[in-house]
């Protein structure tokens, strides 16, 4: 596993801060055991693209898609995935070398 | 490793069903084995356990119904049932020959992870691909036979509910000895997994499945923040609407069926004890059991309709955020709101949600939901004792005085549940997560069979211990057997009987306890009676009170009933009051500890929930008393 994706923290940002149409990859969980080993078995593991669909009504939790199917996830489990960010689209700006 | 994990000759072939929530797993099942499903409970836990007999051309199989999931990595007792099946540490259950797995074509990327799992067992195993159809309508194209080499075990494609593919997965169930093995073991570190994942799927996954286009639009509403809100309490208002409704003209006409067939008894027979026994014990004990069918049958129409389209899901993501401040989630609205009807169907509806302390939490506070047991209860008395007067134009006194009695229950139910949560039952090692599936018509196969195996469960399971506890509720109420002095009229002579009854006695003797609360030993019988079910405390009180008046409405004999000894109305006001708010709070109801105890597989929990409420029913008529009287003296 290669892991120099670490080496920026100014892009590295939390899932729960991703707004629904916006993407990125799963970097890392941080978490207690048996909630990170919950999180991984869901298949959020690093590398993992992730998208953020919407947001219920009342704010809380939120759709996401990754591995072709869609989880919601309460925002306190949102806090502890790790994420980079990757631009929304090509034609809004290019590429970011995370 | 393989072979010699199969069944010797004569055995049978025992074949473990593996997969995750919404991969279809359950509609294989059924159209594997129709509807010689068993279930029962795995013991200490309260997973549902399911197996039925598959006929496989000359051979049999037990295919045992494992329950859903993501892993094998077990983070809760419920969820280590799966491993202890495939260790065969269940007792009476040797471990699977072979396993089935089950997997969603359309998120195979997920799917894998498990898979890879299980390929680790080192049991013969085979793949069912489920949702190729949606796979294809989707533009998502996939090389079964790469990925059939790459994996190295037999996938059979199937589409359940339209019953394709099931021959062909038939006849490869039959023949495990003849499965192929994987050429290596997945790797065992999920992050080794994951990686092994991708590289299968880059084989054999030519186009990657674009986005479920209806789902997506219908997402675009239903989960919008102001028509999704709007739809949702739409939904359940029909939802709840259709329970009350549909069910009442079923229930009426079982209530009128019984009280035909005890007549039809009585009419038939020699009068005494054994015609007493069929007529009001036994024929009313079954009845008991089957005037829960309509809401039970209603309910899970409705249920399982809304969950197979997708929208149950969607519902739950809705609601969560309201949930949570109770420490409850999504899931368990829906248990709450058909609590309203009956807590009975409530509590068995409360296994969609995943989380055992979540689902433990749940089935404790729903009977605190008004079902319309109450409501009979609440009708005789602000009938008899709510003045008739208009308050605000049209909305009068009794309507408000219900309506607060009905407010008054989720309120009650959810602060318990956020008291629990901070007390006896804090922590909760599982995260929530909640899997939106695609929308699909559902099959009206599954939809059936779904219904059937909920409603015989209930049937099989709580139907029993209602019918037993009837019945020694009527011993109760009937021995024993005083003989009435001559000269009684035969009203007289019935309630001479219930007052020398061994219930009539408890009524005197809890008349202490229950007299700060202003009941007296009648009330004591009916609450006695009542333990049977809520509304019986209306026939009891009848029952004594035609004997003191005859031929006066119930709802008139109460109001003038006074105290021999203090020359006091029995029914005053703080009684009324306490007596309304007794019945918020008490689990007077047997089916509904039948139930409990089946679906937490302990009788702990339930003795738990009736004296908790016991306790807040005696508390809150004190108060309720207590204030009443001193706003009437003031």
């Amino acid at each position: 596993m290669k892991m120099e994706v670490v080496s920026n923290p100014a892009s590295a940002r939390k899932l729960s801060d991703l707004r629904p149409g916006e993407e990125g990859i799963v970097r890392n969980v941080h978490a207690d055991t048996p909630i990170a080993q919950r999180l991984l078995d869901l298949g959020l593991l690093p590398e993992t693209p992730i998208r953020a669909l919407r947001r219920a009504p009342l704010g809380d939790p939120t759709v996401f898609e990754f591995r072709g199917y869609r989880l919601c996830l309460r925002q306190a489990e949102a806090d502890q995935i790790e994420i980079d960010e990757t631009p929304k689209s090509a034609d809004q700006e290019p590429a970011r070398h995370a | 490793m393989s072979e010699a994990a199969l069944p010797e000759h004569g055995e049978t072939l025992r074949i473990g069903l593996i997969g995750s929530p919404n991969s279809g797993k359950t509609t294989l099942f059924n159209a594997i084995t129709g509807l010689r499903a068993k279930i029962g409970n795995y013991p200490g836990v309260t997973v549902e356990r399911r197996e039925g007999l598959a006929h496989l051309g000359k051979r049999t199989a037990n295919l045992i119904d494992l329950p859903g999931t993501y892993s094998l990595s077990p983070l809760s007792p419920d969820e280590a049932v799966v491993g202890d099946v495939l260790r065969g540490e269940v007792e009476g259950l040797g471990p699977p020959h072979a396993l089935l797995v089950v997997a969603d074509a359309c998120s195979l990327e997920r799917s894998l992870l498990l898979i890879g799992q299980v390929l680790r067992l080192g049991r013969p195993t085979c793949l069912a691909l489920t949702m190729m159809d949606e796979l294809k309508a989707r533009g998502g194209s996939l090389d079964l036979s790469r990925l059939e080499a790459a994996l190295g075990i037999p996938i059979i494609p199937v589409v359940g509910h339209r019953g394709k593919g099931i021959a062909a997965l038939r006849e490869q169930l039959a023949q495990p000895e003849n499965w192929s093995a994987p050429p290596i073991e997945p790797p065992e570190s999920a992050q080794e997994r994951a990686q092994w994942a991708a590289s299968i799927l880059s084989v054999c996954l030519r186009t990657r499945p674009g986005h479920h286009a209806i789902t997506e639009r219908i997402d675009r509403v239903i989960l919008h923040p102001f028509w999704g809100s709007l739809i949702f309490l739409a939904v359940m208002l029909t939802f709840f609407q259709l329970i009350f409704a549909w069910a009442q003209p079923a229930m009426d006409l079982i209530d009128t069926g019984i009280g035909w067939a005890s007549d039809a008894v009585r009419l038939n027979l020699a009068p005494g004890l054994f015609t007493d026994f069929l007529a009001d014990g036994l024929i009313a004990g079954v009845g008991s059991v089957v005037i829960f069918l309509p809401q039970i049958v209603l309910l899970f129409s409705l249920l399982y309709l809304l969950e197979d389209l997708g929208y149950m899901a969607r519902a739950a993501f809705v609601v969560d955020r309201a949930m949570a401040r109770a420490g409850l989630e999504g899931r368990a609205f829906v248990a709450m709101l058909s609590s309203f009807a009956c807590a009975v169907p409530g509590i068995m509806a409360t296994r969609s949600i995943p989380s055992p302390r979540d689902r433990l939490v749940t089935i404790l506070v729903a009977p605190l939901m008004t079902c319309s047991a109450r409501l009979p209860v609440y009708a005789l008395l602000i009938a008899a004792f709510v003045p008739d007067q208009k308050v605000l134009g049209p909305i009068g006194l009794q309507g408000l005085v219900l309506l607060s009695l009905y407010l008054a229950a989720p309120v009650a139910a959810l602060s318990v549940a956020a008291v629990l949560r901070q007390t006896l039952l804090t922590g909760d090692s599982l995260p929530f997560s909640l899997e939106l599936p695609s929308y699909r018509l559902p099959g009206l196969r599954l939809w059936l069979t779904q219904i059937w195996s909920s409603t015989s469960a209930f049937l099989r399971r709580a139907g029993g211990i209602i019918l037993l506890v009837t019945v020694l509720l009527w011993v109760l109420l009937t021995f024993p057997r005083a003989t009435p002095p001559p000269d009684l009229s035969p009203d007289r002579e019935a309630a001479y009987a219930l007052e020398h009854s061994a219930a009539g006695q408890m009524g005197h003797f809890i008349e202490p306890a229950i007299a700060p609360l202003g009941f007296d030993w009648k009330i004591g019988v009916g609450l006695v009676a009542s333990l049977a079910a809520r509304e019986v405390i209306v026939a009891t009180l009848g029952q004594i009170y035609a004997a003191s008046a005859p031929g006066v409405p119930l709802r008139e004999a109460i109001r003038n009933d006074v105290n021999p000894q203090t020359g006091q109305k029995i029914f005053s006001p703080p009684t009324v009051a306490a007596l309304l708010v007794f019945f918020i709070f008490a689990l007077l109801c047997t089916s509904t500890l039948a139930i409990m105890v089946r679906e937490t597989n302990s009788w702990r929990w339930p003795a738990f929930a009736f004296f908790y409420m016991l306790a807040l029913a005696y508390g809150f008529s004190w108060i309720a008393h207590t204030v009443t009287a001193a706003i009437i003296r003031a």
